[in-house]
């Protein structure tokens, strides 16, 4: 429990500070910020199904890709709005995880985690060879953000107070639908299978509801995503996008639901800075991988915590 | 009748492929409970290094086999230095598999760049034959024949030797054959350098047919990945099956349907899972 407090603490710390920040820093930052508020909620929403309810899932990007790519179809080929493409893009979203896992939830483990990654490559594959709707490895570009009344989102700042205020939400929703009984209900499935279908639980049910959660609100990250670049590739659907976001909840404790946003704050800066010196990209993101799975499966922060907790106990 | 021999032919060619990758993956899981998310590393290092090899000695057999020896080697530094360490970890290991698909493919980028690359075929292989009234790369129907040979290898040595018993043993209860006084951290080492040099000579020969390029490790262990969901982790012959329908589906696929491309594998994917969700011949 105090665990979760402290987390909450620094997540209100973490927006207060960003909301100060946000307008009064050059408008390149104000980007950096809106996107650790993004994949915060994209990894937040990987962490329910990941952290929370023991389904590794390293398809993730299928849902924060599809979002991405429905919501620029239906403004750019069919002309609707905003709320209309948004609200379109989350359902497709949800609707593919649900389909998806009656088949997905067949599987556990090491199963579910290759089938996940089949799901989002056949997507990714979609995406690229479906030229007339997805435009192919040109991807969709000019999606213009709208004004919601007299709040125009086309500016950096008017943005990134929409993304703070979407973040707030979110991570509203879902810090409720954590600690509740349902929420707790998923960590028992978790930690003990078994022992919660004994307990007459109808185990299913709550990996299919889970798991349709997620999606959703990886949708909802895809396509302030999308918006925020006014573009939407066949990249927002690769296996390295779900890589990173999964990356994120391991570098800061899966299972907390606020420790995967310190992920997702630590992931975009070291992006930055390391993007100054290197393009080898990939291969940090290869160290990070074998330096988390041999030192640090539980996290990066957890780590850090509990070396700091024994060199406080020797030093007492 | 052409149709159908070319496009069947060419869909067990690539399935031959995809078993050398499959029945690895399948032996390593079986054994050693590792997803290997970097099998298709072995694959790319394999046709590249082969590339570069066959360029310096101008012969393909000498080539092929430096690079085959190589990977294994990279396989029991991998094995040895890495995956030992997180001993039955099965998250950790798939987490530290994937870090090193990413180091791979950063590396191969690096090395031999962007461009596509063909793997020359053996001088001997070139041309066609002819038979019921097409004519068809010799290459391929080498490839096949390989295949088939592998997979015949590959049985004997599981069923009809000491080491393969030993392997099965591990498979069904570890313990109990460490119990036995059995070596089995060196029957680990050398059942993923095994895995690894099968994955590499997927490189070699199937590189003049497929290229090495960026992303040609992932695109291949994908599908070797459903080979392995279909046919069941840990089983040779399900990774046979898996290979076949996997390899002759996606062929048809492309060929019927190429917009909707990987989504057709989807499609035996969904139906075996369905009915069987440890795949054809899985372990429970």
């Amino acid at each position: 429990m105090t665990e979760n407090r402290w987390g909450l603490w620094s997540a209100i710390a973490f927006v207060l500070i960003a909301a100060a920040l946000g307008g009064a820093i050059p408008s390149y930052d104000t980007g950096l910020l809106t996107q650790m508020l993004i994949y915060g909620i994209f990894a937040m929403s990987l962490d329910v199904l990941h952290g929370y309810t023991g389904m590794p899932s390293l398809g993730h990007a299928a849902y924060f890709g599809l979002a991405a790519y429905v919501t620029a179809i239906c403004t750019l080929k069919l002309g609707w709005g905003f709320a209309a493409a948004g609200s379109a893009g989350i359902a497709a979203s949800a609707i593919a995880a649900a389909l998806f896992h009656l088949l997905a939830l067949r599987t556990s483990h090491s199963y579910y985690l290759m089938i996940t990654l089949a799901f989002s490559q056949v997507l990714w594959s979609l995406a690229v060879s479906w030229t007339d709707v997805t435009g192919g490895d040109n991807g969709l570009p000019g999606v213009m953000r709208p004004h919601i009344g007299l709040w125009s989102l086309g500016s950096t700042v008017g943005y990134f107070y929409f993304v703070l205020a979407i973040f707030v939400v979110v991570a509203a929703m879902l810090y409720i639908f954590v600690s509740s009984p349902l929420g707790y209900a998923l960590r028992g499935i978790r930690d003990n299978e078994m022992r919660m279908r004994a307990l007459g639980y109808h185990v299913w049910a709550y990996k299919y509801l889970a798991s349709i959660v997620s999606a959703a609100f990886a949708g909802v990250a895809g396509e302030l995503y999308m918006f925020l670049n006014s573009f939407v590739s066949p990249s927002t659907l690769s296996v390295t996008v779900s890589a990173q976001v999964l990356m994120m909840i391991l570098v800061g404790a899966a299972g907390t639901l606020f420790g995967p946003v310190l992920g997702a704050v630590v992931f975009v800066l070291l992006q930055y800075v390391l993007s100054t010196y290197t393009d080898r990209w990939l291969f940090v993101i290869g160290v990070i991988y074998v330096l988390l799975a041999l030192y640090a499966p539980q996290g990066a922060l957890i780590y850090l915590r509990d070396r700091l907790k024994a060199r406080r106990r020797s030093l007492g | 009748m052409n149709f159908w021999v070319i496009n069947t032919l060419n869909g067990l060619s690539l399935a031959m492929i995809l078993f050398l990758l499959a029945a690895g993956l399948t032996l390593i899981f079986g054994l050693m409970r590792i997803i290997n998310m970097a099998h298709g590393s072995f694959y790319l290092l394999g046709g590249y290094i082969a590339i570069s090899a066959i360029r310096l000695t101008g012969d393909f057999g000498t080539g092929a086999l430096l690079a085959v020896v190589a990977v294994a080697v990279v396989g029991v530094i991998v094995q040895r230095l890495f995956l030992a360490r997180l001993y039955k970890q099965e998250m950790p290991q798939a987490l530290l598999t994937l870090g090193l698909l990413f180091i791979v493919a950063d590396f191969a980028f690096f090395t031999w760049g962007g461009d596509p690359l063909l793997v020359p075929e053996p001088r001997l292989l070139q041309g066609g034959v002819r038979f019921f009234g097409v004519v068809y790369p010799l290459y391929r129907l080498f490839l096949i024949a390989w295949g088939l040979a592998t997979a015949i290898f590959l049985w004997a040595f599981l069923e009809r030797t000491k080491i393969g018993a030993i392997v099965r043993a591990g498979m069904d209860d570890e313990e109990m054959v460490r119990g036995l006084g059995i070596n089995m951290p060196l029957v680990f080492t050398a059942i993923f350098a095994l895995g690894a040099a099968l994955a590499a000579i997927g490189g070699v020969l199937g590189g003049p047919l497929l290229g090495m390029f960026p992303g040609a490790d992932f695109e291949v262990a994908l599908l070797a990945f459903v080979v392995v969901t279909v046919g069941g982790l840990g089983s040779i012959r399900g990774a046979f099956l898996g290979s076949l329908l996997v390899g002759l589906v996606d062929n048809f696929g492309n060929v019927w349907f190429p917009q909707l491309s990987l989504f057709t594998i989807f499609v035996p994917m969904v139906i075996v899972l369905a009915l069987r969700p440890t795949g054809l011949m899985g372990r429970v």
